[in-house]
């Protein structure tokens, strides 16, 4: 079988900056990978590369759909999203001046219908629907412990809050790919441990596959069974977390000068 | 169970509807409303649904329209011909669906193109657009050119406008309330996150668009059968910007401010009816104050809610036990 996620000879550039360079890459069914690299290495660019913010300079993205491989190149983003692809912002985007429920339930609005004149002259469908996808959407906040915050501005969340929300939104989509981008990012180490266990925890439950962008080692190390190192936009090494702590090309370029 | 706790808020509503509605029939059987309040008032409540509907646009949906003055062009164009031709209440309700729809349409062809545009750009696209509207009125025999359509039958008379207020406010608040209006809530918060979630961002802007413009239309068929006559002028730059104000004054994102303020301003309008140019001095005044002193209007982006005043008072109870 395909896997999942197929990327092939991807390149992007921006003038003249080759900010992501012939990464090859696939992602299987059901797998937490990570993606590591120094900062600039080009992460939230393939990121953004594979969920159709940005479009490719050369290179394929193919998505293995319910009937047949689909090309993803230059589709719209909201179209890839609700193919199965969901994400976090590595600078928080949260609809801040909304609730928390809203902005789980937004992140819902592609899984459910309702009909205009239900809604407007409030039929009693329209309370059904209403009430059965807040109770979904309450299920998923309860995971992250965010189900007394109901009714609070996304705004007015502590900063690791905020991260988690981002994460219940993404879930809420039902995806089949899960793209984090730096979810621990100015966490303490207690969150973090939290975090890491939340995520393990997810992926497990929904089976869903999770690509990961962190810098913290300890967390890659223990979630990922396989790891991407990007450097300068280009793959330098792929392979479990024990192949690549012992890649001498990744620990010049990336491990080495930290240690 | 949303539907339990539900129906007592709207209970509410429906108590509040009505209760306006008697006290205002009171009030003008008793003669405490004169004609010249009944039309102060009846403008005020025209002015409410243009302001609501173009808060829609502006306030939950983010996209920046100077163009509303043009869907309500249409909606009192279709009117004052259709009820000059047949004057019937049958026709005249008709002439308000018709109105509609033709809005609808104009404001599909308005907005496919120029809701790609963002900020400052859709303001001129919208306002041109809005322009273009009234040349054609302007230029059409059916309209009787610049000079307006005179003695246009009344069937707009204050019940009718006020039930078109609770009608039309009832739709978008509802709308609002919904997965289409938090769509556009998400679109106006953070486009790209928006798109991400899997929505169709310009899908939503069109709608909100669309309804926005809908409900102008018919607010310009109350004008051109409550005032019966009607001019390509009353619908130019100068009107979009005047509901653009009550938007503004009242609260981008407040559909009770859109109230308060339509009603402030019509009051405020009607008081000074004799000041002549006095009039535009103190309008100008009011609204530079409120934009130094309180510069995210009169609500903010707060509604009155009867869930909340009812929380509230659970919560003091409460407390005492
Ligand atoms: N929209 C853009 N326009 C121009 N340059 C960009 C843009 N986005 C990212 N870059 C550049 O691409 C490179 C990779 O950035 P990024 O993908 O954010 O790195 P990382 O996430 O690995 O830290 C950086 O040099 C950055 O300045
Ligand atoms: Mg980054």
């Amino acid at each position: 079988m395909t896997s999942l996620l197929n990327v092939e000879d991807l390149v992007k550039n921006f003038g003249g900056l080759t900010a992501v360079s012939d990464v090859n890459m696939h992602l299987d069914d059901d797998e937490l990978v990570a993606l590591i690299g120094p900062n600039g290495a080009g992460k939230t660019t393939l990121f953004n590369l594979l969920t159709g913010v940005i479009v490719p300079s050369s290179g394929s993205i193919t998505f293995r759909g319910t009937d047949g491989t689909i090309s993803l190149n230059g589709m719209k983003a909201y179209k890839i999203a609700n193919l199965g692809m969901a994400r976090t912002f590595q600078n928080i985007r949260l609809f801040k001046e909304l609730s928390v429920l809203d902005n789980v339930l937004i992140a819902m609005t592609a899984h459910y219908k309702e009909d205009f004149f239900q809604s407007v002259f409030r039929l009693p469908r329209f309370y059904k629907t209403e009430s059965q996808i807040r109770k979904e959407a309450i299920e998923l906040l309860k995971i992250f412990e965010l189900q007394n915050d109901l009714d609070k501005l996304a705004k007015n969340l502590p900063y690791g809050i905020q991260r988690r929300l981002e994460i219940v939104r993404g879930l809420a989509m039902k995806p089949k790919v899960l793209f984090l981008d730096e979810p621990a990012a100015g966490m303490n180490p207690e969150e973090t441990a939290d975090l890491t266990r939340l995520i393990r925890q997810v992926q497990r439950d929904f089976h869903i596959t999770v690509l990961l962008i962190e810098h913290d080692m300890s967390l890659v190390m223990n979630l990922a069974s396989r790891i991407y190192v990007l450097d300068h936009g280009s793959l330098l090494a792929e392979g479990t977390p024990t192949e690549i702590q012992q890649n001498k090309a990744v620990i010049k370029a990336y491990l080495g000068e930290e240690a | 169970m949303i539907l339990k706790a539900n129906w007592k808020y709207n209970l509410c509503w429906l108590i509040l509807m009505v209760a306006g509605f008697y006290l205002m029939n009171t009030l003008i059987l008793v003669g405490i409303i004169n004609s010249f309040l009944e039309n102060m008032m009846v403008t005020i409540g025209i002015n409410i649904i243009l302001a609501v509907g173009l808060n829609l646009v502006i306030g939950f949906a983010g996209q920046f329209s100077l163009g509303h003055a043009g869907f309500m062009a249409v909606g009192a164009y279709a009117t004052a011909i259709m009820i000059s031709k047949t004057p019937t209440a049958g026709t005249f309700y008709i002439s308000i669906i018709v109105g509609v729809i033709v809005a609808i349409i104009a404001a599909l062809v308005v907005g496919i193109p120029t809701l790609r545009l963002r900020g400052d750009y859709l303001a001129i696209a919208t306002m041109g657009a809005a322009e273009i509207i009234r040349i054609i009125i302007n230029n059409l025999k059916i309209t009787n050119g610049p000079s307006g359509m005179f003695n246009i039958p009344q069937f707009a008379t204050w019940p009718v406008v006020y039930i078109m207020v609770c009608v039309t406010t009832i739709i978008i608040v509802n709308f609002i309330h919904s997965r289409g209006g938090r769509a556009a809530l998400a679109v106006r918060e953070d486009e790209i996150a928006a798109e991400s979630m899997g929505i169709n961002v310009f899908k939503w802007k069109l709608a909100a668009f669309v309804l926005g413009a809908a409900t102008a239309a018919v607010a310009g068929s109350m004008q051109a059968s409550y005032l019966q006559t009607i001019a390509p002028s009353n619908f130019n730059i100068m009107e979009s910007i005047a509901i653009l104000i009550i938007v503004v004054l009242g609260g981008v994102g407040s559909i009770t401010g859109s109230f308060v303020a339509a009603g402030i301003l019509g009051v405020v309008d009607a008081a000074l009816q004799n000041f002549g140019a006095l009039r535009m001095v103190i309008y100008a005044l009011v609204l530079i104050l409120i934009m130094i002193f309180k510069p995210s209007g009169i609500m903010g982006a707060t509604e009155l809610s009867f869930k909340r005043l009812f929380n509230r008072k659970n919560k003091k109870v409460g407390a005492k036990s």
